[in-house]
């Protein structure tokens, strides 16, 4: 009995620290200057990489190098992100070709795969997204709503939970959603640093959230 | 050369090829005075036999690389409502006719082409509606649609991650 009852005390002291921690990773803070930054951009199935790819494209040279994670089921933003890349270098031949990375990780959700497989599929991702995060290190994450998004995101928190890092988690909602919030934009609300909404109902209901107007 | 350009993107929507490479509606797309018609089925079932007559050239293909180049002869897109079709035929300043899937009435991307249909961007019907709108439509009511100002992100982005403006 006792036994339990200690058990039970250390886990919720363990669950005490992580939610502060989250609390302390989540605050707002102060912009430390930079010269250029490590991104990492989550770019996800067909109209979510066509998107991404546009913010991206107006993003300056210092942010380099930059890593793209995609579901390893699609080759069709592999090529996209290739040639995208292929695109900027031949644009800006005065900056030295600019690095970039693909990865590759399990997809958490399939289209219309049930919601109860979907918690262990996204905890597989889980499994190969913390030690990519680990090892690129990243001080932006940019995403704008594939399921690929969460598992990412959430690796990047926890290395600022554990005190490794802490990574600027970025959202932009995409431009398809004009009165509604995603699945992955309703988790990350709550859990990125800036949440960007492209059309002003959204920011209506969401004061919290970054209007700039339609910016893809 | 008068070109009309209708796409369904990587999925398939057969009844919206269907409808278009009908007797009836080619009898209105060549009234209207296209002479050409370009079908970009995806993986559709449904598959018109091209042919090209003096007066009429019909075109079919499944996929290509990028559709820049069809978007580009058009003079109207008929489209999924698939948002980068949208996007990339108004950013073209194409006028653009969007056909519902009536089977996949659940589909997000809907609000998107809802939206921009409300603001008058394009025209929005379903299979059955489209050769009355064809025929109906005003294509100089359309209003200009204004690109998207991706450097209000990066601005933005610069400024909360500390970048230094070198600007």
């Amino acid at each position: 009995m006792v036994c339990f009852q200690i058990l039970a005390a250390a886990i919720g002291a363990v669950a005490v620290v992580l939610v502060l921690r989250l609390w302390i990773v989540l605050r707002p803070q102060d912009v430390r200057l930079r010269e250029s930054l490590n991104l990492l951009v989550v770019a996800g199935s067909g109209g979510h990489t066509t998107e991404i790819l546009r913010l991206v494209g107006s993003l300056s040279s210092a942010y380099s190098p930059r890593h793209y994670v995609i579901a390893d089921t699609d080759e069709m933003s592999s090529n996209k992100i290739k040639s995208f890349e292929r695109d900027q270098a031949n644009r800006d031949c005065n900056t030295m070709y600019p690095q970039y990375y693909i990865h590759q990780i399990p997809r958490s959700r399939e289209v219309q795969q049930s919601w109860f497989s979907t918690v262990f599929t996204t905890l597989h991702s889980m499994w190969v997204s913390f030690p990519l995060i680990l090892q690129v290190k990243p001080d932006l994450v940019l995403c704008n709503g594939p399921g690929t998004c969460i598992p990412i995101c959430i690796s990047a928190l926890l290395l600022g939970i554990l005190g490794v890092k802490k990574v600027i988690i970025v959202y932009v909602e995409s431009i398809c959603r004009v009165e509604t919030l995603s699945l992955s934009g309703k988790i990350l609300f709550h859990l990125s640093d800036h949440f960007i909404v492209q059309w002003p109902t959204l920011k209506e209901k969401y004061p919290k959230s970054v209007y700039l107007g339609r910016i893809v | 050369m008068k070109c009309l350009f209708v796409t369904v993107g990587t999925t398939s929507f057969d009844d919206l090829i269907a409808c278009v490479s009908a007797h009836d509606s080619l009898q209105i797309i060549k009234s209207l005075g296209y002479n050409r018609l370009i079908l970009q089925i995806g993986r559709g079932t449904v598959v018109p036999e091209p042919f090209s007559t003096e007066s009429f050239t019909l075109d079919v293909y499944r996929y290509k690389e990028s559709l820049k180049e069809d978007l580009q002869k058009a003079d109207l897109v008929i489209s999924h409502a698939g948002a980068g079709s949208c996007l990339e035929t108004l950013e073209k300043g194409k006028p653009l006719v969007v056909v519902i899937n009536e089977k996949l009435m659940n589909n997000h991307q809907l609000e998107l082409a809802r939206k921009l249909h409300k603001e008058g961007h394009l025209f929005y019907c379903t299979c059955s509606t489209l050769p009355g709108l064809l025929q109906s439509m005003d294509l100089s009511t359309l209003k200009y649609y204004p690109p998207g100002q991706p450097e209000k992100f990066s601005a933005f982005l610069d400024k909360v991650v500390g970048l230094k403006n070198k600007h």
